[in-house]
């Protein structure tokens, strides 16, 4: 059998905050071209987990292996492995004095070292991906908020990452937005994309998850298939959440 | 439909008020000003003694526009710089800009233009000096000799008042510039980093463009209190208008003459300074 493929590698990871264990212990692998999604209740460490994943939070102790390679503390490095890993916010976090093609643009030169004709062309390409080619010449703020989350998805996806990260990103869209954002989401997850989502919205989990991680106070409950999750959780607290997350 | 006559109505006290407050909203203190500096102006040029008053110090205007701009221009680089430290994780670098940004913002300018002139510039020098017999010793002749040329009579007062305005406002711009960088969100330094971008990539590229950017109303208050505090070299003898007004009426002992055409030159740049740092706000927020 050939060992499995993890370009992710988390091992007995801690992140404290003073007294508060933000993550608690936690171990988890992520295969080549999956999707996981993580889901839990506010405060139990699902955004920690996954920023400490490309270093934005420095873990207190346990060690992350991106595709081979063990992030340490030296920050050449750690802007190299940055690059290879998309991430998506739930604020979107889009650079506001740029226009949306610089938004798109600006890392792809100074990081990427390619020419504004490449970079421009490689914008392009993506914001026709997320459906919203019309809008290059559009500063953040004058976009709804889907079109931004697409735009911030695009300029992610512009660097070409190996892995993508979201942190709910859909948790600050109007309902009818949302939609647009996890069509785009759901697109990449077909394409083959390594994907890391925290995201509690239960058809995206359904239709795109291989694998989902319920966290609770900083550790990991449960990991399953989204089979397992919706048809025999295996824990109390799991059955709980996922009453609460449903019942809406 | 039976809605609507209600709806009229508070439009119309709405639109009554605002027009009420528009009209005290006027700014009558600057018509007043207006009406002030034409009366002077006219009493100026019609009045021999004022004439002959304002011809001779506005000999001075050049050097005060010259101290200004480039102690200003300086000023910004020092702010920059010392608002970057501030916000610097790294604690030595922290603790200078800390302890820089304290020690000036606690002492009075007058005391720090005296101070910096007249002892910091010499001390500077000495050390120059000493560094230059040190490279000679040491076979680096070539650049030693540089070092110990210099003396203090090189740095004439000119020079020294606009180091002292310089080293004084970098730190008032300091804290403009480290709250104008604290006022971007954390979310963008993160975007930053997480596309790949080193610390400094992101603060050049995406933190202070848009810092600058809010801050620039603030940084056109203080070029406009730069250009008053600039009549406080006066006391190195540098000739600004400050220092030929004083020379003026000292040897004419036209004291009303000189004080009233040199209240009038500061006035008339501060109040064009002040409203087109306004004009400049304004066109910021509009464009938001
Ligand atoms: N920068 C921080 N400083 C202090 N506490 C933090 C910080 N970030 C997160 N925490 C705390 O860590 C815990 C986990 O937070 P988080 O990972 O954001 O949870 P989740 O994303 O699951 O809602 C929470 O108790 C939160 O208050
Ligand atoms: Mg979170």
């Amino acid at each position: 059998m050939n060992k499995a493929d993890h370009i992710i590698v988390v091992k007995d990871l801690y992140k404290y905050f003073g007294d508060i264990k933000a993550v608690d212990g936690v171990s988890l692998n992520v295969e080549r071209g999956k999707v996981v999604v993580v889901i839990g209740p506010s405060g139990s460490g699902k955004s920690t987990l996954l920023r400490c994943i490309n270093h934005l939070e420095i873990p207190s102790s346990g060690e992350v292996w991106i595709d081979g390679e063990q992030i340490t503390h030296d920050a050449k490095q750690i802007n190299e492995i940055r690059a290879e890993i998309g991430m998506v916010f739930q604020l979107f976090n889009l650079f506001p004095h740029l226009t949306v093609m610089e938004n798109i643009t600006l890392a792809q030169k100074i990081i990427r070292g390619r020419s504004q004709a490449e970079a421009a062309q490689v914008a392009l390409e993506q914001l026709k991906r997320v459906g919203i080619p019309e809008k290059a010449d559009a500063y953040p703020t004058n976009l709804s908020g889907g079109q931004q989350q697409r735009v911030a998805i695009a300029r992610a996806l512009a660097m070409k990452p190996k892995i993508m990260l979201f942190d709910e990103p859909t948790s600050a869209l109007d309902p009818e937005m949302i939609k647009e954002v996890l069509d785009v989401m759901l697109d990449l997850a077909q394409e083959g994309m390594t994907m890391v989502c925290v995201s509690h919205e239960m058809g995206f989990v359904r239709s795109a998850a291989d694998e989902v991680v319920f966290m609770d106070f900083g550790k990991i409950v449960e990991q399953t298939t989204p089979e397992g999750l919706f048809n025999n959780p295996q824990h109390e607290r799991t059955k709980l959440f996922l009453s609460q997350i449903l019942a809406h | 439909m039976a809605e609507q006559p209600q709806a009229i109505k508070p439009v119309i006290e709405i639109d009554d008020l605002s027009s009420k407050k528009r009209f005290r909203d006027l700014p009558f203190w600057f018509f007043a000003l207006i009406l002030i500096a034409i009366f002077v102006f006219i009493v100026i040029s019609s009045n021999e003694d004022y004439n002959n008053a304002f011809m001779f110090i506005k000999a001075g205007l050049i050097i005060t526009i010259k101290t200004t701009l480039i102690a200003f221009s300086i000023a910004t680089l020092f702010g920059l710089l010392a608002g970057l430290g501030r916000i610097s994780k790294n604690v030595i670098i922290n603790n200078l800009a800390r302890l820089y940004v304290e020690l000036i913002r606690g002492i009075p300018i007058l005391v720090l233009i005296f101070f910096i002139a007249l002892v910091g510039v010499p001390v500077l020098v000495g050390g120059m000096n000493n560094l230059g017999f040190w490279l000679t010793e040491r076979g680096l002749g070539f650049l030693g000799g540089i070092f110990t040329k210099i003396t203090n009579q090189n740095i004439s007062m000119n020079s020294r008042a606009i180091i002292s305005l310089a080293v004084t406002y970098g730190a008032y711009l300091a804290e403009i510039f480290r709250a104008g960088i604290q006022s971007i969100s954390k979310g963008q330094m993160e975007a930053a980093r997480s596309l790949g971008m080193s610390y400094s990539q992101a603060m050049r590229y995406v933190i202070l463009p848009q810092a600058v950017r809010n801050v620039l109303p603030a940084l056109g208050n203080d070029f406009v209190a730069m250009v008053k505090d600039s009549s406080l070299v006066s006391v190195l003898a540098v000739r600004d208008i400050t220092q030929v007004a004083r020379l003026y009426a000292g040897s004419t002992f036209r004291f009303r003459e000189a004080y009233v055409t040199l209240s009038v030159m500061y006035l008339t740049m501060t109040v064009v300074l002040s409203l087109l740092v306004q004009l400049l706000e304004r066109r910021l927020r509009s464009h938001e």
